[in-house]
């Protein structure tokens, strides 16, 4: 094996398997610290995330949240952008689907209400993005300022439609009207029967398969692209872009408009998926999660997929642990999260120097 | 294989979970209370904590009996949670908070013989037992007494999330206010628009200093957390600050003025309890200041702060207020602070 190949399974499977292990080591400690079993515990949470079919649809469903959020972070990523204004396109995502479910007629079959719904939730989610896009390319607005900004905004705006102007009438919840049948993405348990699989009930709608077809498009868009290529060579070097003839501001403005069309699918996935209505507050946590899910993912599709995955087995097994052990809090969940978090990508590169050092040392010159 | 097996287990232990409850509760005597918290999280100072305060708490001390407790972190969860605790038997299952609404009502229609009590919100499900309280009453009175205690005939009001159920607590201050001084001016502010508004005590300290700097002497926070950065920014000030839900008198002797108490411990008790004798029942119940389901708190920590004067002046207006003399305008009937 050569030594960049062996590089490559450095950085891309040892790497990533060893922080895992050294995070769940770490957790392994803090349990035995509040006398909790960690094996048990473990046991727990892999049942509580596979074991049934209830739990496997949860974790799905969380994973399709984590995927859009995390493609987000990647796109803007590659193209040198650190978006962290996930969680604002998401809500206004979600604001764009109701939309268009509420404008276009009732009656409309579901073939045309449901793209022209994640349509919305794209433009919307798309659009929000550009706002801080543009101050950066052309006002020179730090993106992490502008984007964090959004997110209030994006908040207090939904506050606002969602008391004063789409509240359900007669209603004290800050909430919409339920949308028409015709709005409602299938859920799995719904469509699994046709094909001769039972499933439990649970919140896990077709929007996985519209977040794998994505992580596949983002794929393709990234590396076989003119586009994906000139948003890559601006983030690895934006000067040399700009040099070999890529407008580094209309770069910005792309590479930010996608990423939040992205962010704003997670509207889909809770609302045409499941809530049905817009709510407040579906988006809390995905936006951010987002981040670290592209991090532990390299930016790649397909790891962000397996990361996605992880991130939605911590969030339903977390639950699942927090449930079942009296001693176990919500928030020992979230540091459980957090040490993944610090290991996977704060401290990505604790192990490297080493392992690079024992499995694939430079060969020294004989002079 | 294996997974199957474990399959066979759950659904075994659950079944037999279920009807172990099923023959429990047709004996009446015992009840596998549950309770889904907020999410702003158990802790929190103020609303859910006095729930497990006055109610799971004091229910278990009493009683002996084990309450089951949960606490979500996002929407989904809240659904997931409710139906898990309907399925394992648990009856009745309190669920703290408005946004718990449409998890209650899908969790209800799933699992129709357990018994729900939804605080802060209604759901017309037949097993659904609905508290909500008249906020706007008890922060009336508490209006009442910032207008005289206040010097600069300026008090303030920081609400937490703006939503209008915090609007009902800051309308019925104001009207409270001018009711007792026809002049007086009223400032108001809303912490933030996310949940996190109400686990905000550095942005409650900050706008407590911005409506002190425009004269208040007396500021009400409904705003749970974020409550406790206002009490400190009037204690550190020497004005007064009104606590919220639970009886926060204790927080500053001194320079708490008083508390709007909202029983929801005592209505999660009320629950369990009646439940356990057999005589929950489902329908709205209103907690207004007739029912003592929202009250002003007076004890050894504020007695200093409020002249005889004051108390008979505030305890006669809670009773023309539920002798229906003066009648409080909710914010929520009409989404406007007309009155």
């Amino acid at each position: 094996m050569s030594r960049d190949t062996r590089l490559a399974w450095i950085n891309g499977l040892l790497l990533p398997l060893m922080n895992i292990l050294t995070a769940f080591a770490a957790t392994a400690i803090l349990f035995l610290l509040i006398n909790v079993n960690p094996i048990e515990a473990a046991k727990t949470l892999l049942y509580g995330a596979f074991g049934y079919g209830e739990g496997i649809g949860y974790t799905f469903y969380y994973t399709t949240n984590f995927i859009f959020t995390g493609l987000a972070v990647a796109i803007a990523f590659h193209a040198g952008l650190f978006n962290i204004g996930g969680e604002g396109q998401a809500y206004i995502g979600g604001l764009g689907a109701g939309l268009v479910v509420f404008m276009l007629f009732p009656g409309l079959s579901p073939w045309l209400m449901i793209p022209a719904s994640i349509f919305g939730a794209m433009l919307f989610g798309g659009i929000w993005a550009m706002a801080p896009g543009y101050l950066q390319a052309y006002r020179g607005s730090h993106i992490v300022i502008t984007t964090i900004m959004f997110n209030f905004l994006a908040a207090t705006l939904m506050v606002y439609l969602l008391v004063k102007v789409l509240r359900e009438p007669g209603k004290m919840t800050p909430q919409s009207v339920l949308f028409p049948d015709n709005a409602w993405l299938p859920f799995v348990h719904d469509v699994l029967p046709a094909f001769g699989i039972e499933m439990e009930r649970s919140p896990l709608n077709l929007s996985i398969v519209l977040a794998l077809v994505m992580a596949v498009l983002v794929w393709f868009f990234l590396w076989q692209t003119r586009w994906g290529y000139a948003i890559r060579a601006t983030g690895r070097n934006a000067s040399a872009a700009v040099y070999a003839g890529i407008s580094q501001k209309k770069i910005i403005m792309v590479a930010m408009c996608i990423s939040g069309a992205l962010a704003g699918l997670v509207g889909i996935n809770e609302l045409l998926g499941y809530h049905h209505r817009i709510i407040m507050n579906f988006h809390i946590g995905y936006g951010f999660g987002g981040i670290a899910v592209a991090l532990m993912g390299r930016n790649h599709p397909f790891g962000i997929v397996i990361a996605a995955l992880l991130f939605g087995t911590l969030y339903q097994g977390g639950a699942e642990l927090a449930f079942e052990w009296s001693n176990i809090s919500r928030d020992i969940v979230v540091v459980m999260q957090g040490l993944v978090i610090l290991f996977c990508g704060a401290l990505e590169y604790m192990y490297k120097p080493w392992l690079v050092r024992w499995l694939a040392p430079v060969k020294e010159v004989q002079a | 294989m294996q997974s199957t097996l474990l399959n066979k287990m759950v659904k075994g232990l659950s079944l037999a979970l279920v009807t172990s409850a099923v023959s429990l509760s047709a004996m009446a005597a015992d009840v596998a209370p549950a309770v889904v918290y907020s999410d702003a999280g158990k802790f929190d100072k103020s609303f859910s904590e006095a729930v497990w305060n006055n109610g799971v708490k004091r229910f278990m001390d009493e009683t002996g009996i084990e309450v089951k407790e949960a606490e979500p972190t996002n929407l989904a969860q809240v659904e997931q949670y409710l139906k898990r605790l309907a399925k394992r038997g648990h009856s009745p299952i309190v669920a703290v908070g408005f946004s718990q609404a449409n998890a209650v009502s899908a969790a209800a229609a799933a699992y129709p013989d357990a018994q729900f009590t939804l605080i802060d919100m209604v759901v017309p499900e037949p097993n659904v037992q609905n508290v909500v309280f008249k906020e706007h009453e008890g922060s009336f009175l508490v209006g009442v007494l910032a207008a005289m205690k206040s010097e600069s005939n300026v008090v303030g009001f920081v609400g937490g999330m703006d939503i209008p159920l915090i609007s009902r607590f800051g309308c019925g201050y104001e009207q409270g206010a001018k009711y007792q001084s026809a002049d007086i001016t009223v400032l108001q502010n809303m912490t933030g628009s996310t949940p996190a508004a109400f686990g905000n005590p550095s942005k409650g300290a900050e706008l407590t200093r911005t409506q002190m700097e425009g004269g208040a002497d007396v500021i009400f926070a409904a705003a749970g957390g974020t409550g406790n950065g206002v009490y400190q920014a009037a204690a550190d000030a020497g004005k007064y600050a009104i606590g919220v839900d639970s009886n926060q008198n204790h927080l500053h002797p001194g320079t708490m003025l008083t508390s709007m108490v909202k029983r929801v411990g005592e209505a999660t008790y009320q629950s369990y309890k009646a439940a356990q004798n057999g005589t929950w029942a489902p329908g709205v119940q209103v907690m207004g200041l007739a029912e003592g389901g929202v009250d002003w708190a007076i004890d050894e920590h504020n007695r200093g702060l409020v002249s005889a004067q004051m108390e008979a002046r505030v305890n006669d207006v809670k009773a023309k207020i539920i002798a229906g003399e003066i009648v409080v305008h909710d914010y929520m009937s009409d989404n406007a602070c007309s009155y």
